[in-house]
């Protein structure tokens, strides 16, 4: 059991130090010499020789050598020192990152965890009951080929403004005075509902269709066969036929949350929600690479953290994983 | 006579033509990949070009609508349809060749050095989410052709198959005619190539249309960020400036909704190909 952590832990941290290094290097060595378009935008800004004195030398340390500079880029990492903020100046990358990342939080943990769920659960009736396979199959594949930007539009359009139920833009309305009042968290809802969905609705059917083709190939192997010739019941196979199933869908899970986030990025950018990744296209516009940086670094965090919680929990549902690495088989 | 030999020598063929899906799928594919390439032919605009009153809903001179600029959504569509199929079939390929190669060598010689290596490489390629990776190296490069992209895009698709190659490759080698040819002293090189590629080709076709299918995807995800070729136009680049000129709160429902549309369907239609060839490469699931 420690050592299947161990493992997936050590991937991790390797994971971690390449996309800090990545951070690192890419706007050292990338054309165009981002650093001097930075230099050049920081020294027209009021005080921003300040800043050139203490963050660039510090972080950037042009004048050390590349080893020295990476040494740097990581001490002030643990620092909490991302930077400051070209288009929110003088915000701390950090401070405009933590005002962000609770939208990312209150949109992604109920779509992924209730597509999921249900995803699971309606590939497993499509799987055994025909009739409703012809029909829910072409649904699915629908949804899973849908680019999760152009779906977000469709439902914006549908329920944003032809029936006029949900506001498209933003995480509440500008009138509104965030609090723990009635009137904001049903606004608040209203604003949440159409990104939720539309994320929602997008994962749904690859779950389904995962889950369908597990369920078609686990009532047809031998021990399904077995069950039936002892007499169980068609429900009790396919119990088991399910619970043999999630197995690899956890395992898809933890594959496909880079996409997820990915597909989170685009959904906010269509309804504007103030999220990490509206907040990094933002950034992307102004050119304001610190803030890039740190969202890029933080969305990079998030994923890494839910693999390593998928990785215990798939420790706790697969026996084998149990059993082979604590030495009891 | 002839015909019914035919058959019999290539049954998969056979019943690839002769699977519902399959053909379902081919048709619309062929039919899109067929805008692609002779609507521009057709069409008596440019796609930068002020082709009549803005703000027109689909009518018989302009097929899916104007623009707000007057610009015809229809011509942009099949221009962009062209760069964006180009971008995938660039990509998917050398994501699927990375993915083959590496997934290909790590299972064939499993539990070593270069196994661990690879794997190692793979996972931590899968972790990091993809489009924020590709956001990051396109956002520092100012200059972007179509060739760039597919290649920052291709960067970050191989893991998974690679990790199903190998995964594939590890259940083919324990078979028994590969032990077979072991014990009887085949050269390695010739193992791999009658033994076990040969066994994986229709794998390697199907892996090859979700590759497709997902470069796709990532392309038109950076196109709709602005992040795609500096230079022309792309499906995601007409979303994005349908977007940006707030075309669903104006009611321009054609400029938003027909582009996507075209390319779900076209997704959609290679995932049937996909399952439908399942089916005919794996006769357990043909039933169904």
């Amino acid at each position: 059991m420690g050592r299947y952590l161990t493992r997936k832990l050590i991937i991790y941290i390797i994971t971690f130090l390449f996309a800090v290094t990545l951070n690192w290097a890419v706007p050292r060595f990338a054309p165009g010499d981002p650093i001097k378009m930075l230099l050049s935008r920081f020294e027209v800004m009021e005080g921003g020789k300040d800043i050139l004195e203490s963050f660039f030398v510090k972080t950037f340390g042009l004048d050390r050598s590349p080893l020295q500079q990476y040494v740097g880029f990581w001490r002030s990492l643990f620092a909490g020192d991302l930077g400051v903020s070209i288009s929110q100046y003088p915000k701390s990358v950090f401070n405009i990152i933590r005002g962000a990342i609770i939208y990312d939080f209150i949109i992604l943990l109920p779509a992924i965890i209730l597509s999921w769920i249900i995803g699971n659960k309606l590939g497993a009736f499509s799987g055994v009951n025909k009739k409703a396979d012809n029909f829910l199959m072409p649904v699915f594949y629908f949804l899973t080929s849908s680019p999760y930007f152009w779906f977000a539009l469709v439902i914006s359009y549908v329920f944003g403004i032809v029936l006029g139920l949900f506001p498209t833009s933003h995480a509440y309305s500008a009138t509104m005075r965030p609090g723990w009042t009635l009137a904001f968290i049903w606004d608040f809802f209203l604003h949440w509902f159409m990104p939720f969905l539309s994320l929602f609705l997008v994962q749904l059917g690859g779950w389904a269709i995962g889950m369908r083709n597990m369920i078609i190939y686990e009532t047809n192997t031998n021990y399904a066969k077995y069950m039936e010739s002892l007499g169980a019941t068609e429900r009790l196979i396919r119990n088991y036929g399910f619970r043999n199933g999630i197995l690899p869908q956890v395992t898809g899970l933890a594959i496909s949350l880079g996409t997820i986030v990915s597909g989170a990025v685009l959904t906010q950018m269509v309804f504007s929600y103030p999220g990490l990744g509206y907040l990094m296209v933002q950034a992307i516009k102004q050119n304001d690479y610190f803030l890039i940086q740190g969202c890029f670094l933080f969305l990079i965090i998030m994923v890494l953290l839910a693999n390593f919680v998928i990785d215990i929990i798939y420790m706790f549902i697969d026996p084998r994983v149990r059993h082979s690495y604590s030495g009891e088989v | 006579m002839a015909v019914k030999d035919f058959w019999k020598r290539h049954e998969n063929l056979y019943f690839a033509v002769s699977n519902k899906k399959v053909i379902l799928g081919v048709t619309v594919f062929l039919a899109i990949v067929a805008l692609a390439i002779f609507g521009p032919m057709v069409t008596p605009y440019d796609y930068e070009e002020f082709a009549g009153r803005g703000y027109q809903p689909p009518s018989k001179e302009h097929w899916f609508g104007t623009t707000i600029m007057g610009r015809d959504v229809f011509t942009q569509v099949v221009f962009g349809l062209r760069s964006t199929l180009l971008v995938g079939f660039l990509a998917g390929t050398i994501a699927s060749a990375i993915g083959l190669v590496v997934g290909f060598v790590s299972g064939f010689f499993s539990g070593k050095a270069p196994d661990e290596g690879l794997m190692a490489l793979t996972n931590i390629f899968m972790v990091i989410p993809s489009l924020t990776l590709l956001i990051i190296l396109s956002a520092y490069l100012p200059y972007r052709g179509i060739a760039t992209q597919a290649i920052i895009v291709a960067a970050t698709a191989w893991p998974w198959t690679a990790r199903a190659v190998r995964s594939q490759t590890l259940s083919l080698k324990s078979q028994e005619f590969v032990n077979l040819s072991r014990i009887s002293a085949a050269p390695t090189f010739r193992i791999i190539r009658e033994d076990i590629a040969a066994n994986m080709f229709s794998y390697v076709f199907m892996v090859y249309i979700l590759q497709f299918n997902g470069t796709i995807l990532s392309s038109v995800g950076l196109e709709f960020l602005g992040l795609g070729p500096t230079r022309g136009i792309s499906l995601g680049l007409v979303l994005q400036n349908a977007v940006n000129w707030n075309a669903l709160h104006l009611g321009m429902w054609w400029w938003t909704i027909i582009p996507g549309l075209i390319l779900t369907l076209m997704i959609v239609s290679l995932y049937f190909i996909n399952t439908g060839l399942d089916e005919v490469f794996n006769p357990r699931l043909r039933e169904m």
